[in-house]
């Protein structure tokens, strides 16, 4: 299996979305979800979440082919809980719901986001150095092409006639062996994408221009302002309730 | 006119390195020249090339000696005057997107952003890349994304272009696209050019001048391509140095083949997540004593056939089968000690297969798996090492040896076993004339001792010098195959077959 960058939401009502706001926007989900363990605040939010993401383009075959794993890890940590503590169902509950809740807007904008765009939208609104915006960028386009030379590393351990064995010690050593190989391969790569970036008047010191403008627009700071919305509703809802529990777990 | 390099008395010596990479070096290269910079590996052409980037920096990377201009300045760093194409373009490309790969060195040029986007179309179009700006990066072919970094120079329109061996990844029809690109934008002689290249036929002309440069300092040979080759070729090639129009001898088998060793029978691979196949019904024996070479375009599928063959891979449909020997399970399930004993495989890139800490225990390694006595070890690991000329090395951690040096190890590590089928993806990739000879005389030796060889390559001269049979794989189809002993090496790799024969 090859890994891919690719950000399948893109084209989507969200995908137009400034991405620093929708950074932010996942920020204020997870401050506001964090302050509170209790079942009210993190079942509004989660609702508010699901209602809204069809309306900005995610549809349901999105959710269940790339968010599956979040019920999956909140149901994990739940029998966790249940057998290794003495916490109410409730506060369970709440712990649970509250993962998915945070972790979803996360899975949403990452998918919707092209990487090139969050390093221009980081590097222009949060002023983030260009070395350092482009530099993750270049390092990220690297990713695909270090697990297609990690493969080609596992099949020409297989050549050479090393395999584990039965002992784990063995399969530790192997895997140590095929990692060291890795890391000179990516060192390697790095060291070639720098020059090449380096030989382009990347980093050079001098000023540069944006040949992509990422701008904010009323769109963006009205995703922000739902978000605190919501988060600042569900938890005043929690207070008015009384479930409110403030608890950083 | 005005020196755009000039050397005196030149030379660099790498952070932690006892010897000089180049040292005494003094050339001129005016404005408007194409030079084609030549020398036997360790000669320095790339501590050249480096410098002349503006690549190596004092004192963190080396000390230098004597002077370098560029430009008319001492070179200090990349100049914004200077363009440089490298060789590989999967790990020079830094965008996703082709329009923001080209903007990307606009961008750091500090181009107004409303001039940025004109530029990056005209230098698109000149490079003949129609694509829209943003298709991206990864699904160009490797001719098209080296045509990519030809643009991403041209859009800085420099004064020198630096071209390091830029077509040696690619396989020949894109090699051919890049040269024709890069003929046509350099035809009207406005900017200088140096190339650095290993295989020079295609390259030559493009250059006007030859510098050869003497290992361990200075220039050997300086003047006109005609010239330099034909009063210096036979010696250069001596040393190493490809020298165009000068084939190499062509190896003829001792024997006629022997029964067949693997054969593939329907064999098909899909992988995950992939719209098509990338091998499909895919008939084909190998047989001993006989050199198969299996060529193509890039992404054929060639590369994925010799992995089933080498039970590196499991077919999704069909099936591989060992016929000389080994274990009573599937061939795609042999256990890797038995693997080796049978079979030897040659990946492209050698510090892959490198799991030792030094060339004499890495030779050991295919050796202790097989439970091979210990004496028998010891003369065998010794015999290679003498064959090699990898005896005086023998200590030497595998990741420090040159280029060369690496490949003929790990084309040891293979033979070490006695394998009675050797598997070699592009095994002569990058190497000078002196370790392609050895490589290509070792391998006919392993056929004469009656060993199936199978090799995927783009090499032509390759094919010409030892393959007895030619299997050409066309986007995952067995399109032809051949008795190249009938055929020119040129028509094997360049041209559609010509009939099915065999």
């Amino acid at each position: 299996m090859t890994l891919t960058l690719d950000a399948p939401l893109v084209a989507t009502p969200l995908g137009r979305i400034n991405p620093v706001a929708k950074l932010a926007a996942t920020a204020v989900v997870a401050v506001g979800l964090l302050v509170t363990v209790d079942l009210v605040t993190a079942s509004v939010v989660l609702a508010a979440e699901l209602t809204c993401l069809p309306f900005a383009g995610v549809g349901w075959r999105f959710l269940v082919r790339r968010a599956w794993p979040l019920p999956v890890a909140a149901a994990g940590v739940a029998i966790a809980n249940v057998v290794a503590s003495d916490a109410s169902s409730a506060t369970i509950g709440a712990i649970s719901l509250r993962l998915v809740a945070i972790a979803l807007p996360g899975v949403v904008a990452f998918a919707a986001t092209d990487p090139v765009d969050l390093a221009d939208s980081l590097h222009q609104q949060l002023r983030v150095p260009a070395r350092f915006a482009y530099g993750s960028l270049a390092a990220l386009r690297l990713l695909p092409l270090l697990s297609v030379e990690w493969q080609t590393i596992r099949r020409a351990r297989r050549a050479r006639g090393i395999d584990a064995g039965r002992s784990p010690l063995g399969a530790l050593a192997l895997f140590a062996s095929a990692v060291f190989g890795l890391l000179v391969a990516a060192i390697r790569r790095a060291t070639r994408l720098a020059a090449a970036m380096e030989s382009r008047g990347f980093d050079a010191g001098g000023p540069r221009t944006v040949a992509r403008r990422q701008v904010v627009r009323g769109a963006d700071w009205a995703l922000v302002a739902a978000s605190m919305l919501v988060v600042g509703g569900a938890n005043a809802l929690a207070v008015v309730l009384g479930t409110w529990h403030p608890l950083l777990w | 006119m005005s020196a755009v390099v000039q050397a005196r008395g030149w030379g660099w010596r790498h952070a932690g390195r006892r010897g000089w990479a180049l040292r005494g070096l003094d050339l001129t290269i005016d404005e408007g020249e194409r030079v084609l910079l030549l020398g036997p590996s360790g000669a320095g052409k790339s501590t050249l090339f480096q410098g002349l980037a503006g690549l190596l920096r004092a004192p963190e990377a080396g000390d230098p000696e004597g002077s370098l201009h560029v430009h008319g300045h001492l070179v200090s760093g990349p100049d914004p005057r200077t363009g440089i194409v490298f060789q590989d373009p999967a790990s020079s490309l830094v965008m996703s997107r082709i329009g923001d790969e080209v903007a990307f060195g606009l961008e750091n040029r500090a181009v107004p952003p409303g001039r940025i986007w004109a530029d990056v179309r005209a230098a698109l179009s000149a490079v003949e890349l129609h694509q829209p700006l943003s298709h991206r990066v990864e699904h160009l072919s490797g001719g098209e994304q080296q045509r990519l970094a030809v643009a991403d120079v041209l859009a800085v329109a420099p004064r020198l272009w630096l071209l390091d061996e830029p077509t040696s990844n690619l396989d020949p029809p894109g090699a051919a696209l890049v040269r024709h690109t890069l003929r046509q934008l350099l035809a009207d002689r406005s900017t200088t050019v140096i190339v650095v290249e290993h295989r020079v036929d295609d390259l030559v002309e493009l250059v006007d001048r030859v510098v050869v440069l003497e290992p361990g300092g200075g220039v050997r040979h300086d003047g006109p391509p005609a010239e330099v080759f034909c009063r210096h070729g036979a010696s250069m090639r001596a040393s190493g140095v490809w020298v165009p129009g000068c084939t190499a001898l062509r190896r003829v088998p001792s024997s006629a083949p022997g029964p067949p060793v693997v054969a593939a029978a329907a064999l098909g691979v899909r992988y995950p997540a992939a719209a098509a196949d990338a091998l499909c019904d895919v008939d084909l024996e190998v047989d001993a004593a006989q050199v198969t070479a299996v060529v193509g375009a890039n992404g054929s599928g060639k590369t994925t056939l010799a992995l089933c063959l080498a039970s590196l891979l499991a077919p999704t449909s069909g099936a591989v089968r060992f016929l000389a020997g080994g274990p009573d399970v599937p061939y795609a399930r042999w256990a890797p000690r038995d693997l080796v004993r049978h079979v030897g495989t040659v990946f492209q890139e050698p510090e892959h297969q490198f799991v030792a800490a030094s060339v004499r225990a890495e030779l050991a390694v295919g050796a202790a798996r097989t439970k091979m006595a210990p004496e028998e070890t010891q003369r065998r690991v010794d015999e290679l090492l003498e064959r090699l000329r990898l005896s005086h090395l023998a200590a030497a951690n595998p990741f420090t040896l040159s280029g060369g040096e690496k490949r003929r190890l790990s084309v040891a590590t293979a033979l070490v076993t006695r394998p009675q089928l050797l598997v070699l993806d592009e095994p002569t990739f990058g190497q000078d004339a002196r370790t392609w000879d050895e490589l290509v005389d070792l391998l006919a030796e392993a056929r004469d001792d009656g060993r199936a060889i199978v090799t995927v390559t783009h090499d032509e001269e390759l094919v010409h010098a030892l393959a007895d049979r030619v299997v050409r794989v066309d986007a995952g189809r067995l399109v032809s195959d051949q008795d190249a002993g009938r055929l020119v090496s040129d028509q094997v790799v360049r041209e559609e077959p010509v009939g099915d024969a065999r």
